[in-house]
């Protein structure tokens, strides 16, 4: 049984899409509606709000401040948290803490990220920053290369391949034509995908997600508040969280990413659980391999195995672990500080029994995983019912 | 000052170990090691988190090293959109690892993940200087 003292008691979500209609503040409106609705309660409610994102995508200036005043939270205090694409993940584990020390007894969540608020050349040019800008941007980098070479050294050790990169991706569309908010839902098929243009060897442009204007919000509550306001409170049993070198070159290793693997370990002991307990889980699949990686740092697969779970199809709905059965980054789109909340999201909806077309029968431990750049901030969270 | 020069597009100019790229430019390929902890680092830095010193010393980076990953980028960001395709790299030293592009005369060769490869001095068209690999054999 989760320890019971903490609680999420509202979740929300914007559709992920390109080119929002309208300002950053109008964007996360639509995910804290949505969220403060399913929680039932009024503004009064929320002690401090936690706002996640990248913020060299916004022209606002501490963008926390601004937002504040919008969804009529003031005076109660906010600030805003940056881990690249695990922001709202990371925002998450503060406002555990903060409910579990007993500061704030409810706290709101609020990831966002506007990526068309900036020119596509703008965006290009902030992609080469996101490594070391003193000794590996200099050679022109970008998430989709960084990836390419954890993909390549995977095919070498353990000898998976481009057709195995492309199930992910097959299982993504499956899922995704069914998910209302994501922006891409079209079929594609193995074929299409294997034939995708060349992005960075090996990752086609089909194993990679796009970018997506998005919001997501999430309300964590005392226990207290939980049973006063909720009927179906889902509990936070698992909080893990590890860091890797940037720099490639100052890592260990290239065969997995070891800040998820850590926050794995860290989130399973909290939880008293391991991963044979998942009902369901939530990975970071930005690219293809990245889902693979993920099966292997959470103990779903041994290392160099995660490519039998997708060949076997081990992680669709019917399988023995149900993965990203809501689309993933994949499908949704992945608007950076979004992303996580919109995971957490998907899990709570699954251990409610209010998942839909992709619910998982009977989910009551579920997990998150989100990593924040190519293996430098990794979270992992285990919720249950 | 002096940084600005290193790689195909530098973001900073003014650091600690500046002095990698006058090394560069006389040929020679460095980083840094701290003799009390005996490690060696790459990124080359002048603080070691071990023992807190402030002054490593410059050492020589080994002949050859092997290809830990690669891949060709057809894709890039702002600013190197003139370089594609080109090759990224990961290469081990057993101790430390180095990032850089593999030469672009690799180019459509038979690159192997494990392959042995050396580090040389590239001068850029534009004036700017950095380290790359090469196929060893
Ligand atoms: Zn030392």
């Amino acid at each position: 049984m989760p320890d019971k003292d903490v609680a999420i008691v509202g979740v929300g979500q914007s559709a992920f899409v390109r080119g929002y209609p309208g300002g950053i503040r109008e964007l996360c409106f639509e995910a804290y509606r949505e969220a403060m609705q399913d929680a039932g309660i009024s503004s009064k409610e929320i002690k401090a709000l936690i706002v996640c994102c990248a913020p060299e995508y916004d022209k606002q200036r501490s963008p926390s401040g601004l937002i504040n005043e919008y969804l009529g939270l003031n005076p109660s205090p906010t600030f805003m948290v940056e881990s690249l694409c695990s922001s709202s993940t990371t925002g998450f584990a503060i406002a555990y803490s903060f409910i579990k020390s007993g500061l704030y007894d409810v706290v709101c969540v609020l990831g966002f990220q506007k990526m068309s608020e900036i020119t596509s050349q703008d965006v290009q040019e902030r992609m080469g920053r996101g490594a070391d800008v003193m000794w590996e941007s200099p050679y022109g980098t970008s998430m989709p290369s960084y990836y390419a070479m954890y993909a390549q050294a995977h095919f070498a050790n353990f000898g998976s391949k481009p057709e195995d990169l492309a199930l992910v991706r097959v299982k993504s569309s499956t899922y995704g034509q069914l998910n209302e908010k994501a922006v891409y839902r079209k079929k594609v098929t193995f074929e299409q995908i294997m034939s995708s243009g060349v992005v960075s060897s090996p990752l086609k442009v089909m194993d990679c997600c796009a970018n997506a204007d998005g919001s997501s919000c999430i309300i964590l509550a005392s226990a207290d508040k939980a049973k006063e306001f909720s009927k179906k409170p889902v509990w936070v049993m698992g909080v893990g969280q590890s860091n890797a070198p940037m720099n490639l070159a100052s890592r260990e290793h290239m065969r997995g990413l070891e800040c998820a693997r850590i926050a794995a370990e860290k989130a399973y002991a909290m939880a008293g659980v391991g991963p044979q307990d998942i009902d369901v889980a939530e990975v970071h699949d930005c690219f293809t391999i990245a889902e693979i990686l993920a099966y292997e740092a959470l103990g779903f697969a041994k290392q160099g195995e995660g490519v039998n779970l997708i060949r076997d199809k081990e992680t669709y709905l019917e399988g023995r672990i149900p993965v990203n059965v809501d689309g993933g980054l994949l499908s949704k789109g992945h608007p950076i500080g979004a992303t996580g909340g919109s995971q957490i999201r998907t899990i709570v909806l699954q251990l409610r029994g209010e998942a839909g077309a992709i619910q998982v029968p009977n989910a009551e431990i579920g997990l998150v995983h989100n990593i924040g750049g190519v293996g430098i901030y990794g979270n992992v969270l285990i919720l249950g019912r | 000052m002096g940084f600005e020069k290193f790689g195909r597009k530098s973001f900073t100019a003014i650091t600690k170990v500046g002095e990698y790229v006058d090394k560069l430019e006389s040929g020679e390929i460095y980083t840094t090691h701290c003799p009390k902890c005996n490690k060696t680092y790459f990124p080359p830095r002048m603080d070691c988190p071990g023992c807190l010193s402030g002054s490593l010393e410059w050492a020589k980076v080994p002949a050859t090293g092997k290809l830990v990953t690669f891949t060709n980028v057809n894709y890039a960001p702002t600013g190197f959109e003139g370089d594609l395709p080109y090759l990224l790299a990961v290469v081990d030293f057993d101790g430390f690892r180095m990032f850089g592009r593999l030469s672009s005369s690799m180019q459509g060769t038979d690159i192997k993940v494990g392959m042995s490869v050396k580090p040389i001095v590239v001068n850029y068209d534009n004036g700017q200087i950095a380290h790359e690999f090469i196929a060893a054999e």
